[in-house]
């Protein structure tokens, strides 16, 4: 067998059936392998970015490991924000690249990129494939430290000549030979002990749980934790969807766009158990001033994330579903107390909130909510990066968890659309909704053309606000308003100092989407008034197929409550 | 900002120390010393480091190395005592009136000669990294031309 031939037979072992690339010189005898294959279908994006955001899509909604295939130089080259998205949210993908032939590496020779070197820092593992006997054990190694421990992105650069070479006995390995790699799996019972104590001890004690949840597929654990102890919980923007947005303890998404009750209970707190959150300065602001009441406790399976940001009292390192059913072995049923009136009362006192007239201008907090009313029940949102990803995150009935997708570490704007495709491919019966901005739309909008002629039907909303409504917003908080290159409708005739739209603003906004839309072979529609916003979101879900549906929001909307980047989470603007 | 010696064993692999120094440079520390070797295994690969930083910030990135997936073992050893730390360094000094003094100071310090000119003596010495450095200071008034150090490297006690 060839090297190609290797690769796909691999793959398929590894339970592969669907992956995302675009062909290259060096990789068309892979190409060529799946060519006569039935098994594996390959997408072609219109962009190696789009692939490798697709097969990150695929992964989040599927928890399987996500694949794209791509040429070397370029191709590999635009694989690099997909595979830093990847890392940053601990998402499974194998991104395989062709490279030059062994002998020639180094000299600069035609689309030579040095992957390996450029991936080292972003991704989980990376491997450049010397030969072609080496291939089989790489393989099994590249997929099982994506999926195992704390998951993660993986490269593996392929040779040309390491792909046309032959093999007399080909088998696939059944073991892995890593002696350095042991992921951690059971938690310290000594750990584990003490934490069941601090909860008994504890007045006010709080559940902060994020990615990991979703990851490690424990929503289940979690629930019985919290309808065992009756502690109130958070959950960062990672890990939406774990416990359903209307749960009773549920008190919100904490941090910079954070929910009042989150942020204040987060610094009220004698006890914080952080379950699979790795405390990012969004969530924590000022860390001298974060937790400073409580105990703090943190289960993950990353000791390196333990007392990286903040300091812990009770470091429990080890998979969370190993760890949660030791501590539901151990703890007893607590009864709600004083602390659980005081965060119900913020919940209620701090409501989120937003007020549609019937006339006028269209506001993103109610294309979102309508949007999360009138989906399937079981629909996956995706969205993008800026202000309507935090709507979304805030105004979405998140019900379930993999059905909030969203580039939470690293923010990717153009992630939304191709990680849609991804997820679409992953469950072809859901309804999948890719919320986007007009900014982010754009960066990936080629992709356009992928969903009409593979038919994989995403419903895109963009909500436009004309500007880069998150950059906006901080030019208008703390930037005097200087709208520095943040306005998408700003032409040569405008004046250089614009303070925002005024009545007399008459440009226009380019590209016209539905028309986009329609040039891609896809329905587009638009609502202006916000009489339109149900018409277009219920004739958007009816229509098979992918759709774009425009929504032309009131232009300088500003998310809220929002803490000013550094400051503690307590002091909030709510707007 | 205390110096730190890290004893780092990792699979024997193309690029670890590219990996090693990588990870070190993206997380902002600077190297004062690395060496990579083959050893007794030749699976195994051993670094050793020297990098400074606070024990919070060590404590981090020693973290970080661990979890590279072809790292077996690390070891930071600066506040362990059951290791035999060596450092090797080879030194052009002037020598042309105080040649006998020179040649004394090698003689205590068990150096050794390993080339001598009309104008310069190069010595070679070995051993923990205060002795050598007491040498280098003893030294320095004669006149340093050139020095090169090995950076550190130890073993465990038994
Ligand atoms: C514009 C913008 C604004 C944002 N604002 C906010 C905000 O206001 N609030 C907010 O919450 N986020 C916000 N974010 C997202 C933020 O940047 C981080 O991505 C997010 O907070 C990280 O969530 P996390 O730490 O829970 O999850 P992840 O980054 O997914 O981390 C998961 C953790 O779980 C661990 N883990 C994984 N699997 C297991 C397992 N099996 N067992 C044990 N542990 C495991 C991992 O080691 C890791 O430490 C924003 C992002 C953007 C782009
Ligand atoms: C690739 C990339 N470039 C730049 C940024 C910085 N950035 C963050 S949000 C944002 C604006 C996003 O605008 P849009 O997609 O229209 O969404 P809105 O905030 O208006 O909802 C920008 C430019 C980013 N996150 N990603």
């Amino acid at each position: 067998m060839t090297g190609a031939e290797i690769l796909i037979d691999a793959l398929k072992k590894e339970g592969v059936d669907i992956m995302f690339g675009y062909p290259g010189g060096v990789v068309i005898p892979i190409f060529d392998v799946l060519y006569r294959d039935k098994e594996i279908n390959l997408i072609l994006t219109r962009h190696e970015q789009g692939a490798a955001h697709a097969a990150d899509g695929y992964a989040r909604a599927s928890g399987k490991v996500g694949v794209c295939l791509v040429t070397s130089g370029p191709g590999a080259t635009n694989t690099i924000t997909g595979i830093a998205t990847a890392k940053l949210d601990s998402i499974p993908i194998v991104v395989i690249s062709g490279q030059v032939r062994t002998n020639i590496i180094g000299t600069d020779a035609f689309q030579e990129t040095d992957m390996a070197g450029l991936t080292r820092s972003i991704c989980k593992h990376n491997y450049l494939v010397q030969k072609t006997q080496e291939l089989p054990q790489i393989i099994k190694e590249a997929f099982y430290i994506a999926r195992s421990g704390r998951p993660g992105p993986v490269s593996l650069d392929l040779p040309l000549d390491v792909v046309t070479a032959k093999l007399k006995n080909y088998s696939y390995p059944k073991k892995v030979n890593l002696p350095g790699y042991n992921p951690t799996i059971k938690g310290n019972p000594r750990q584990i002990k003490k934490l069941a104590q601090a909860i008994k001890d504890a007045k006010k004690p709080l559940i902060m749980s994020g990615g990991g949840i979703i990851s490690s597929g424990t929503s289940d654990e979690l629930l019985k934790l919290l309808e065992m102890t009756n502690i109130p919980i958070v959950i960062t923007l990672m890990g939406l969807g774990s416990i359903p947005t209307d749960h009773r303890l549920f008190l919100g998404m904490p941090g910079m766009h954070g929910r009042v009750a989150a942020n204040y209970a987060l610094t009220e707190c004698d006890l914080l158990i952080a379950i699979g959150t790795r405390f990012d300065d969004r969530v924590t602001g000022d860390l001298k001033t974060f937790g400073k009441n409580a105990k703090i406790a943190h289960i993950d399976i990353d000791p390196a994330e333990i007392g990286k940001n903040v300091e812990t009292d009770i470091p429990v390192v080890g998979d969370i579903q190993n760890v949660l059913n030791d501590l539901l072995g151990m703890i007893k049923p607590r009864i709600p107390n004083e602390w659980n009136r005081t965060t119900a009362g913020w919940k209620e006192k701090y409501k989120l909130g937003y007020k549609q007239q019937k006339t006028g201008e269209i506001l993103p907090q109610y294309v979102v909510d309508r949007i999360s009313h009138l989906a399937e029940q079981n629909a996956i949102i995706v969205t993008d990066v800026g202000q309507h990803q935090m709507w979304a995150a805030l105004y979405c009935n998140h019900k379930k968890p993999r059905s909030f997708l969203s580039s939470g570490g690293l923010g990717t704007m153009g992630f939304g659309l191709p990680a849609a495709m991804g997820a679409s491919m992953a469950y072809p019966d859901r309804m999948i909704i890719n919320i986007s901005g007009d900014g982010s739309i754009q960066m990936n909008i080629q992709e356009l053309a992928t969903c009409a002629i593979n038919e994989i039907p995403v419903k895109i909303a963009v909500l436009n606000n004309t500007y880069l409504g998150m950059v906006r917003q901080w030019q208008e908080l703390f930037w005097d308003r200087n709208y520095s290159k943040t306005c998408l409708k700003q032409t040569l005739h405008c004046p250089h100092d614009c303070k925002g739209p005024g009545k007399d603003c008459s440009q226009v906004y380019r590209p016209d989407f539905v028309k986009v839309a329609e040039a891609n072979g896809i329905i587009g529609l638009r609502a202006a008034k916000p009489s339109e916003v149900d018409s277009v979101i219920k004739e958007g879900f009816r229509t098979k197929g992918p759709v774009l549906m425009e929504f032309m929001v009131r232009r300088v909307e500003s998310v809220y409550p929002m803490v000013p980047g550094g400051k503690p989470i307590n002091e909030m603007i709510i707007g | 900002m205390e110096k730190h010696t890290i004893i780092i064993t990792v699979a024997n692999r193309i690029g670890v120390l590219a990996r090693i120094a990588g990870l070190l440079s993206s997380r902002g520390f600077n190297i004062d010393s690395i060496i990579g070797a083959p050893t007794e295994n030749p699976d195994i690969y051993k670094i050793h480091l020297v990098v400074g930083g606070t024990e919070q910030r060590i404590e981090q990135v020693t973290k970080q190395l661990n979890k590279l997936i072809d790292t077996v073992k690390i070891v930071d050893i600066s506040h362990k005592k059951n290791y035999i730390v060596r450092e090797f360094i080879l030194i052009k000094v002037k020598a042309q009136k105080n040649r006998s003094e020179i040649l004394e100071l090698i003689n205590v310090f068990k150096a050794k000669v390993v080339d001598m000119t009309r104008t310069h003596i190069t010595i070679d010495i070995s051993g923990p990294t205060l002795k050598i450095e007491r040498f280098i200071d003893l030294l320095r008034p004669y006149g340093i031309k050139e020095f090169v150090r090995s950076g550190k490297i130890a073993v465990s006690e038994d």
